[in-house]
């Protein structure tokens, strides 16, 4: 997509949510597959200090302070160079308050010295609440708090910020029209975005725009158990087996009982999905792109079959499960791509109830809560079991909720020898 | 339990799958503002091309247009002077007018969205606008667009005012005199959206064509989408070059879909394809494909880098992959019929339908509109979807656009719309166009059914 790699750098002042932004941002990139990292200096600071006093470190008068912080600014960019020229990186974010004119310079030049393109995300707000909500979501629970009750700690990172806020000069609309940037005003309400140059850049806007961070619960879970489930069989449009519309029934009294406000319900366009979506007799939206992968070929087959007539096929799947593409079919990668519009609309959505796939489900799970490429095929999303996420701090809560219905188990294991397959190899139909 | 028959599952080939999820309930009104010669027009048209071809039902609603139905000569600036009480009177019945007619085609026509194309200028005429879409029940999206560069706006009066009704019998030199002073008329009592007064308001505001853009409260889905669609179109002079791959083995055989490659003659294409391209003299040519071997080979013989795009690839044809039209009659005599009577949303069992692939393009769009020049090589249907969108076709033409092998399509945007010009590369290929048949009951013979099939081996 890119050819330039580019750094990303958030700008305000403490407790704005640029962690936040950088954390969620991070793994969405890599998500739709563009390699991306994180450089905390925050981090880096921790790691010289050790421990923590007070705000005081923070004084815009000690000499002590400054000096670290830079070096620490320095070491991190160091990092950001030899992940994006040395490691395949294509994308930083340069997590730190760079609140003043001065220290974006620095980093601007350092950019142009190594040809990345730089695009800034400020976040502005000044919402007393907010910034309470903020502080007790993610501060009290840092390492540097670790030893000092609520009250200390809050008033302490009070007058942390009072240190940047003279010195703050916020990205402006005349002396810095010529940069890139977005600046993001009271969570969300307002956006100024300038100069956006490229199709990153614009992925990068636009998913911005879209995150929020209005407390809400997202639940994920597969359609009941299906007549080719029983079967064995992968793929295709079967109804739910009379265990399957049981299932149906608890998914039903579980969500009363979880008595969600305005919750939306999204199905499949297959048949297992829809039938457990009936039973919940709610109004519900059908995303075809929520349809299980596509096995091409191998559709509607038992892996025992797919290792009869396909074995070299069979076993370059267990090779790289998550580029593998199914003749005449598709890979996870590809479903990756067709599930992002489903991931922009969760974001922008409150309570959601998805009823989708196992493939599909793996996809989604592994954005929620930051699983690789290597991990997400192997990901395990049983039938007949419901997971809760609940965003939190940096991340994810998950709850699973089984709702006790018996049903078969389709997860398959990476076997352990996935190299040969010219034996009939019994263990990769383990 | 038995389920109740199939009203609410989408087992029938020809239901509706939307690519825009139908979150937007209220009617939507985009409410445009900004001095004459900024572009409001271009955005309210553009916009609703692209809505309409996403899926949303929208209509614009010019009220320039409604002032040349009720004032049949423009004589000049004078009208727009804000002491003309007269005029004043017309203007604002005008946009009575027009706001009547927006009301109508949400209540009676099933619109989604209206665009409301105005200056708009005044707090008090927004004001008056918000007042009545609050009444009914719709939402308000402002667009704004701010620009003070005179080239721009010079060039602007240039490629839409000098053509206008308003100026059709005009000396070039007359004409830009007036519009100046038109402009001016609306200078005085112009006041931008307040960042301040009206922050309860969504709204973008687009500076200086695009550089820069300040984003208001958005609401909803379609909103977020509207925005994300107007901050990745530019007006930078560019040509698009649609193509579809050279002949293909499976082409001369009549067989639909399929991966094969290129024939002898669809090779030669390719060729041709490479000189023209060389002699058209691009600057900075992006080439994209699709995942499939044919526009891979066409591709391949240009001999410069080019990007695969699998949403690019031909539509899937499901059960009837590498099947002739006279197999498909035979075999499924009923689907065949079924997508002659709706061929915009029939899904191929176990396929898609046209409908599917214009919402699988929609990335292709999005990036062909961020960049500049940029020759796509792909398939008949693909090629159908990207054209009707550029050229404003609707959902029942669309699938029966000509797109033949071996002639390059050369889109140029100009005024509102896209200039298209055909190069027929002169390498003979099959013709793979079917016309609609005149009888597409289910019931009809196969004789009627194939009436319109091309010839093949």
């Amino acid at each position: 997509m890119t050819n330039c790699p580019t750094l990303i750098v958030t700008v305000g002042l403490p407790a704005r949510g640029k962690t936040y932004i950088s954390k969620k941002l991070t793994r969405y990139l890599n998500w739709i597959g563009v390699p991306t990292r994180e450089f905390n200096v925050g981090q880096y600071r921790r790691e010289c200090m050790k421990i923590y006093k007070s705000f005081e470190f923070f004084r815009p008068d000690n000499e002590e302070g400054l000096k670290i912080r830079r070096q620490c600014a320095s070491a991190a960019l160091n990092d950001v160079r030899q992940y994006l020229t040395e490691q395949g990186g294509q994308v930083a974010v340069f997590d730190a308050t760079n609140t003043t004119r001065e220290r974006r310079e620095t980093i601007i030049q350092f950019a142009e010295q190594n040809g990345f393109k730089v695009f800034f995300v400020e976040s502005v707000c000044e919402d007393p609440d907010v910034i309470q909500e903020n502080i007790v979501q993610v501060k009290l629970g840092s390492p540097d708090y670790t030893n000092c009750n609520t009250e200390e700690a809050v008033e302490d990172f009070m007058k942390r910020i009072k240190c940047y806020e003279n010195s703050y000069e916020t990205l402006d609309e005349v002396l810095d029209r010529d940069l890139s940037y977005i600046k993001i005003m009271d969570v969300g309400q307002r956006y100024l975005v300038n100069r956006v140059l490229d199709h990153i850049q614009s992925r990068i806007v636009y998913y911005l725009m879209n995150i929020h961070i209005t407390p809400r619960s997202i639940y994920l879970c597969r359609h009941g158990e299906s007549e080719l489930n029983v079967k064995g069989r992968i793929g295709g449009d079967s109804g739910l087996t009379p265990r399957g519309k049981e299932f149906g029934k608890k998914l039903s009294q579980f969500i009363k009982s979880q008595g969600i406000s305005d919750l939306k319900v999204w199905t499949s366009q297959m048949k297992r999905t829809i039938q457990t979506a009936e039973a919940l007799s709610v109004p519900y939206e059908q995303w075809k792109v929520l349809n299980e992968i596509d096995a091409g070929v191998c559709e509607e087959m038992m892996y025992e079959e797919i290792q009869d007539n396909y074995p070299l096929e069979f076993a370059l799947r267990d090779q790289d499960k998550y580029r593998y593409r199914y003749p005449k079919g598709e890979s996870y990668e590809d479903l990756v791509q067709r599930l992002e519009p489903v991931i922009m609309e969760l974001e922008r959505q409150e309570n959601v109830l998805v009823i989708c796939h196992q493939a599909v489900m793996r996809c989604l799970l592994a954005y929620f809560l930051d699983k690789t490429a290597e991990e997400l095929p192997y990901l395990k999303c049983p039938l007949h079991t419901v997971l809760k996420l609940t965003p939190v701090a940096y991340g994810c809560k998950v709850e699973s909720i089984c709702l006790n219905v018996d049903a078969v188990n389709t997860h398959r294991e990476r076997p352990e020898t996935v190299s040969d397959f010219s034996k009939k190899n019994e263990k990769s139909l383990q | 339990m038995e389920l109740p028959q199939l009203e609410y599952v989408r087992l029938r080939r020809c239901d509706s799958a939307a690519s825009v999820p139908q979150f937007c309930n209220s009617p939507t009104m985009i409410v445009m503002v900004g001095l004459p010669a900024r572009g409001k027009t271009y955005i309210s048209k553009k916009l609703t091309r692209y809505l309409n071809w996403i899926g949303v039902p929208t209509k614009m609603f010019n009220v320039g247009q409604y002032r040349r139905e009720a004032v049949k000569i423009y004589k000049n600036f004078e009208f727009f002077k804000t002491d003309n009480e007269e005029a004043m009177r017309i203007r604002k019945a005008c946009a009575s007018a027009a706001l009547k007619d927006v009301s109508a085609y949400f209540s009676k026509e099933q619109g989604q969205v209206a665009v409301f194309d105005a200056t708009n200028t005044t707090r008090e005429r927004r004001a008056v606008i918000n007042s009545f879409a609050k009444e009914k029940g719709y939402k308000v999206f402002f667009v704004e667009s701010i620009c003070d560069d005179p080239e721009i706006i010079a060039e602007n009066i240039k490629q839409v005012k000098f053509g206008s009704p308003d100026y059709v019998d005009r000396d070039i030199d007359d004409a830009m005199e007036d519009f100046v002073q038109r402009i001016e008329c609306y200078k005085a009592n112009y006041k931008s959206i307040d960042d301040e007064k009206d922050r309860k308001l969504s709204y973008i505001k687009i500076f200086d064509v695009g550089s820069r853009y300040l984003v208001n409260r958005v609401q909803d889905h379609i909103q977020s989408r509207i925005v994300y669609y107007l901050m990745n179109i530019h007006v930078t002079p560019r040509s698009i070059y649609l193509s579809r791959h050279g002949e293909s083995e499976l082409n001369l055989l009549g067989r639909i879909g399929g991966d094969s490659g290129l024939s002898p003659r669809g090779q030669k294409y390719a060729n041709a394809l490479a000189t023209f391209i060389k002699g058209q003299k691009i600057s900075d040519l992006k080439v994209w494909t699709s995942h499939m071997k044919r526009t891979i080979q066409t591709a391949e013989a240009l001999g410069v880098p080019y990007e695969q795009w699998k949403a690019l690839n031909e539509i899937d044809a499901g059960v009837c992959e590498e099947l002739t039209y006279e197999e498909i009659q035979e075999n499924l005599p009923e689907e065949f019929a079924l997508r002659d009577q709706d061929k915009y949303r029939y899904r191929y069992p176990k396929g898609e339908s046209y409908e599917d692939l214009v919402h699988r393009l929609e990335p292709v769009i999005m990036e062909l509109e961020r960049q500049e020049n940029v020759l796509v090589v792909c398939h008949q249907a693909v090629m159908r979807c990207l054209l009707a969108y550029f050229l404003d076709k609707p959902a029942d033409e669309l699938p029966y656009l000509r797109c033949p092998l071996h002639t390059v399509l050369k889109l140029t945007p100009i005024a509102y719309g896209c200039k298209v010009e055909p190069f027929f590369l002169n390498i003979e290929a099959v013709n793979t166009h079917r016309e609609r048949p005149g009888n597409v009951d289910v019931n009809r013979n196969p004789d009627e059914a194939l009436q319109t099939v091309p010839d093949h081996i």
